[in-house]
């Protein structure tokens, strides 16, 4: 098994077969979609599809122990990566499940009573979609605008808090721009109004640290695959002190203390245990690294280009994450010059809504740039060399395709584009 | 997504890319489109002294299936009167570079985009014929 899965396999695939110092192509840049899963994941998982497959929940022979002992072994190194219990953590499916645990969760056990849910206008689908979803059974939910950096005003989450507020719920990282908000604060503030507090950590576990407790966090999720673990597990934090209580969504035989029922499937949740604990080792030095890359890359692009915008703040950010507007240029004529390049675009001609990215739209970016944005994530194996090949290429096809584009051309001459009488179509 | 052999092959090789002096009587221009909806087509036709479309240009934002059909626009013009050209369909272009259902709409800007550039050249002749025009 050694030698298949080793770390260096996958940096010495990238080298092209002729032998030239080129990055293999296509290169991944979209980190923040999905991340490979860490070879030395798999290798922990593997075990338990095949020798170690017994059920967990199975009390009575070796094989059903073996199998808790994996995951429980993996709970633990969940609870570790973000300071909590491991009688806090609640395998799910991912962080969709987890998010709508939470929300829905909450909401129902406390209907009636507490009918008000607090949440932000640039939250993943999954959250505002269940908060739709509340909306139509009676609650009634507040979105809290962002600033033009993408974090919410603090104040504004403090006036939006009611009596009948039974849970707030904020993402720790925006997937399209990579933004940190200010959780410390965020905490602080709904255990002073004793509120409930969850976060969707989805795109933060792993990137940067967390502490349950000194963030004041009652709920939170976790997604495998965008911590290089595997795609189809999840987990959600549970307080135990105080206590939070929700409804299950899932019912059945009562696992995962009656709050997610169904058999665990023990290969996902030692996947996602040995990611966390990797990721807790590394997260330091790998931090590092990306930050250093983040800042070739966007200071090569700005070196080469002008009007560049980056979107969302650039401090309060996790380092594996660029959102960048081509002014003039449209994002997905622009992914279609850099095909060797996976990154992922704003742009409305990408989505099935033709509506460019609501979140962009939401931090007061305009419409024309907003559909001139690219996410590039970068993460655990991407290199230098990788960083480098891609600037050249978007650099490239940014010039080539500015050339074709008659907006491009008027902003040369000095008209400005808002003076034109346009037929919206 | 996607796309035909056609729409990449005018992606990475469009034609008739530039601009034609817009103030030349014999220049017409169409500009169709909104930056707030992520495409925008700049089509020129320069008609001759027989009345045909002797040269075309574009610039577009958007999309490799805008670009490619008014690259596509550009070539088919070329040749034509403007009568002839005025018939050139939306469906003719996203038949011809097999557009995928939601990017109909780029076919349809095209044909926007010529019939706006034969009227502005229209405009600038006071509507007659195009034979009497160019002379």
């Amino acid at each position: 098994m050694k030698g298949v899965y080793e770390m260096s396999s996958l940096q010495e695939m990238k080298i092209a077969a002729d032998g030239q110092n080129r990055p293999k192509t296509p290169i991944y840049l979209d980190y923040q979609a999905t991340t490979p899963t860490d070879p030395r994941v798999v290798e922990a998982m593997l075990p338990y599809f095949t020798t170690h497959f017994g059920n967990p929940h199975s009390r009575n022979h070796s094989f059903g122990w073996e199998a808790e002992q994996g995951v429980e072994k993996a709970r633990a190194q969940v609870a570790s990566i973000i300071g909590a219990d491991e009688k806090e953590i609640i395998f799910t499916s991912g962080a969709t499940e987890s998010n709508n645990l939470a929300i829905k969760g909450v909401a129902h056990f406390y209907k009636g009573k507490k009918n008000h849910v607090i949440t932000v206008v640039t939250e993943h689908k999954c959250v505002l979609d269940s908060c739709r979803h509340l909306e139509l059974e009676g609650f009634e939910v507040t979105y809290l605008p962002v600033q033009q950096n993408g974090l919410i005003d603090l104040e504004k989450l403090k006036a939006a808090i009611r009596p009948d507020t039974c849970i707030v719920s904020v993402m720790a990282v925006n997937n399209e721009i990579g933004v940190i908000q200010p959780l410390a604060e965020i905490g602080k503030i709904c255990r002073a109004a004793k509120v409930y507090f969850h976060t969707d950590a989805a795109q933060a576990v792993g990137k940067i640290p967390l502490n349950v407790e000194e963030m004041n966090i009652d709920m939170m999720s976790i997604s495998g695959h965008k911590l290089y673990g595997p795609k189809g597990v999840g987990a959600l934090y549970v307080r135990r002190k105080p206590r939070v209580r929700l409804e299950a969504l899932i019912h059945g035989g009562g696992q995962e203390r009656g709050m997610r029922s169904g058999t665990l499937p023990t290969p996902l949740c030692v996947g996602l245990g040995e990611a966390c604990a990797i990721a807790q080792r590394e997260m330091g030095a790998e931090a590092e690294r990306l930050k250093a890359l983040r800042d070739r890359f966007y200071d090569k692009i700005r070196e080469q280009l002008p009007e560049v915008y980056l979107n969302g703040d650039l401090e309060s950010r996790i380092p594996g994450n660029l959102n960048l507007s081509f002014a003039y240029v449209e994002g997905e004529g622009l992914m279609m010059g850099i095909k060797d390049l996976a990154v992922s675009s704003g742009s409305a001609c990408t989505s099935a809504s033709l509506e460019p990215s609501y979140v962009l739209r939401a931090l007061g970016v305009e419409e024309e740039l907003a559909h001139t944005s690219l996410r590039i994530g970068l993460g655990r194996f991407t290199t230098e060399q990788d960083v480098d090949y891609a600037v050249e290429h978007i650099v490239q096809s940014v010039q080539r395709l500015r050339s074709m584009s008659p907006l491009w051309e008027m902003a040369q001459e000095g008209i400005d584009i808002k003076s034109i009488q346009w037929a919206e179509h | 997504m996607a796309y035909s052999e056609k729409l990449i092959e005018h992606y990475e090789n469009p034609r008739n890319v530039g601009t034609l002096d817009k103030g030349d009587t014999s220049v017409g221009t169409g500009l169709v489109g909104a930056p707030a909806c992520g495409d925008v087509m700049k089509l020129q036709i320069k008609v001759g002294p027989d009345g045909r479309i002797e040269d075309a240009k574009f610039k577009t934002f958007g999309c490799g299936s805008a670009i490619a059909s008014s690259s596509l626009a550009t070539e088919w013009v070329k040749g034509k009167t403007l009568d002839e050209a005025e018939q050139i369909k939306n469906t003719m272009i996203a038949q011809h570079l097999s557009l995928p259902p939601v990017k109909i709409h780029c076919s349809v800007l095209a044909e926007d985009a010529i019939k706006a550039a034969i009227r502005d050249y229209r405009e600038k002749h006071g509507n007659r014929p195009a034979e009497q025009a160019a002379e």
